[in-house]
């Protein structure tokens, strides 16, 4: 690839060990995901996936929170895991920013939110004076259609969640970061002031440059915004393309299966909800067993946690 | 399923009936009164068999309105006026003792919530949650309780064994679905969901929400559905009422809201729903939800409003049917809307009078 890659993840594994000192097993959250975004051309990647399908588990990968298992993540040519200075670090954060799921709790509720966007210009920027500070909270806000003057000593139970989201993009693009992970974005965002934060990164990407790897299982905004998808389950990627050629005709079961679960905005009134497709038949009977009944009751095929988000 | 009796579309056959509800949180800290008007002046009725859909953005008001329904209020959260009127009783909800107010909850009235891990007790098996919610009020000894309970679990298509099961051995999708079990094993007439599917994944969503259409079809009872997502609407709603701080704005059959909104803010929310196979720019609204403890005069959409005239600064539009069925409250929609100042208020304080 010309220019070379902005992020390259090969072969990714993250395994985990459950129960005890007997019957001790592993069991892999991410398995052998590969994939790379470029770096000459800005995109909003999708990741999508039912709970549990390690969409999450990828994303703290990428931002350097946990180790892989096996494979390599490699940032603008850089392996991640040889960053072992402070300042190393440091310049690999200013790159990588995260966006967190719930705004609600991202930001102390007992502290004020523009204290978090002048700690990270002084930690990224090295912002000395306080009006230097403020002058690079001021432009990370103007990106995000806020000012500085409005959410000034305000605590977050002041802003709305789209509000608050906002603040926390302004917060991330402060290091002007050249990608932004964000994880479930918008699904603890009212409906109303979802497209709002979606359309936000349609202009982050084309106005500034960023690359934006987009995790979530709504599919009609990813349809919306992203360049290209992977669709993952179970940890592994079952179908991988460009965004609108893999929605609108999903090839792998489960892709059909996400697809058809989507709801359909159009009012068909009664009746609509049921009945199942084949395709819904199809995943269910190869993976969840063959009735309704053993499907429902699924004790320990997923943890309970896994399946409320 | 056997029986599905079509939503009655008669508008004298109601089994709610709210009339100029107003509860607003009334609070007095050091001498500074605060008034957060969160349910302002609702009337508005839920029909014998029907879904009726409320949806709105976050503090609008909508979990609010539901409290006071269900008279499940607490100070500060005080009913100003108003009444709220069940079918099923012959009196006004407020006008209860509390003990009345006790025997109807599940047995009429029952509420489906958004946590059911915080709804079934962690450390109880369901069996035992089941026991405690809906023992007293199914009036049967032990053992008929018990298959009764076996008998409608069956009917959900849930298998008997999730009785035995502790809530964390259940997934989040399930334990919503044996909540929905638990909020129609009495068969109330009456049943309130808060948000019951938006903690859950597009997959899961999907099937619990069949299983709330299937199971209100099946029982015939009333059902009112909150959420904001107006896809969920779209599809179990019947008819949809419109919040906007703390006021219906909106409120007419699902399909005609979705076809022919009337109300900019409506119009708004409708446009801007994501669909797959599209990809042209969706606007989002600018600004943000009014502050309820000091909200614009007038119209309390109009700072947001793309149509905003002088008339929507100074007066509050009423509810009026602009088409069949179909009620709006935005001077824009048309020369009817009326402002509500004189004969409004007048019927509000009516009403009061009459509940004191």
């Amino acid at each position: 690839m010309t220019g070379g890659s902005l992020l390259e993840v090969d072969h990714l594994t993250k395994s985990y060990a459950r129960g005890g000192v007997f019957g001790r097993q592993s069991f892999d959250a991410v398995r052998d995901v590969s994939f790379s975004l470029p770096a000459e051309r800005p995109e909003v990647f999708a990741i999508i996936g039912e709970s549990g399908s390690g969409k999450t588990t990828l994303a703290r990968m990428i931002l350097n929170m946990i180790t892989p298992t096996a494979g390599s993540i490699r940032f603008r040519g850089g392996e991640l895991t040889a960053l072992r200075s402070r300042s190393d670090r440091l310049a690999f954060m200013k790159q990588v920013q995260p966006i967190f799921q719930n705004p609600f709790e991202a930001f102390n509720p007992l502290k004020r939110v523009d204290r978090y966007l002048l700690i990270s210009a002084r930690n990224f920027l090295g912002a000395k004076s306080r009006t230097e500070r403020e002058r690079a909270a001021d432009g990370a806000l103007n990106k995000v259609g806020l000012s500085l003057a409005e959410i000034r000593r305000r605590f977050p139970h002041e802003l709305s969640g789209g509000q608050l989201q906002r603040v926390a993009i302004a917060r991330a693009l402060i290091s002007e970061p050249s990608l932004l992970v964000a994880d479930e974005p918008v699904s603890m965002v009212d409906a109303s002031l979802r497209m709002s934060i979606v359309n936000l990164f349609r202009t982050l990407r084309d106005d500034l440059g960023v690359s934006i790897i987009y995790i979530t299982h709504d599919l009609a905004t990813a349809y919306y915004i992203s360049d290209r998808i992977i669709i993952m389950r179970k940890g592994e990627v079952v179908e991988s393309g460009p965004a609108r050629s893999v929605l609108d005709k999903p090839k792998h079961p489960y892709s059909q299966l996400l697809k058809d679960s989507l709801l359909s905005p159009d009012p068909s009134g009664k009746g609509v909800l049921t009945g199942t497709s084949p395709a819904v038949r199809q995943v269910r009977a190869g993976t969840h067993g063959s009735e309704p009944e053993t499907q429902a009751l699924r004790l320990n095929e997923r943890s309970p946690h896994e399946a409320e988000r | 399923m056997s029986e599905q009796p079509l939503a009655s579309t008669d508008a004298d056959d109601a089994v709610l009936r709210t009339e100029n509800l107003r509860a607003y949180y009334q609070m007095s800290y050091f001498g500074i009164e605060r008034e957060v008007r969160a349910v302002d002046s609702i009337t508005m009725q839920v029909r014998k068999n029907e879904i009726y859909g409320l949806a709105g953005e976050s503090s609008c008001g909508k979990t609010s309105f539901i409290k006071t329904i269900a008279a499940a209020i607490q100070p500060p959260l005080n009913v100003v006026g108003g009444s709220v009127r069940y079918s099923f009783l012959d009196r006004d909800i407020y006008a209860l003792t509390p003990d009345e107010r006790d025997a109807i909850r599940w047995r009429h009235l029952s509420y489906i919530m958004q946590g059911s891990m915080s709804v079934l007790n962690p450390v109880r098996r369901v069996q035992r949650t089941f026991e405690d919610f809906a023992f007293r009020h199914m009036n049967l000894p032990r053992g008929a309780f018990l298959e009764a309970v076996k008998a409608h679990l069956s009917r959900l298509r849930l298998p008997a064994d999730v009785l035995r099961a502790y809530p964390h051995e259940l997934s989040g999708g399930m334990r919503q679905r044996v909540c929905i079990a638990l909020a129609t094993v009495c068969r109330p007439e009456f049943i309130i969901a808060d948000e019951p599917t938006t903690a859950l994944d597009v997959v899961v969503q999907k099937d619990v929400l069949t299983m709330i259409r299937e199971t209100q079809r099946e029982f015939g009872s009333s059902m009112i559905f909150v959420t904001h997502d107006l896809t969920v609407h779209a599809n179990v709603a019947d008819r949809l009422g419109i919040m906007y701080a703390g006021r219906l704005v909106e409120e007419g059959p699902t399909a005609e809201i979705f076809a022919n909104p009337m109300h900019p803010y409506t119009a708004h929310l409708v446009a801007s729903l994501p669909r797959i196979g599209e990809a042209n720019t969706r606007h989002a609204l600018p600004g943000a939800p009014p502050n309820l403890a000091d909200p614009p005069a007038g119209c309390r959409f109009h700072p947001r409003c793309p149509l905003a005239m002088d008339i929507c600064r100074r007066e509050v539009p009423v509810l009026t049917t602009l088409a069949p069925d179909h009620r709006v409250a935005c001077f824009a929609a048309s020369p009817e809307v009326r402002p509500s100042v004189g004969p409004d208020r007048n019927a509000a304080e009516a009403v009061e009078e009459e509940r004191l």
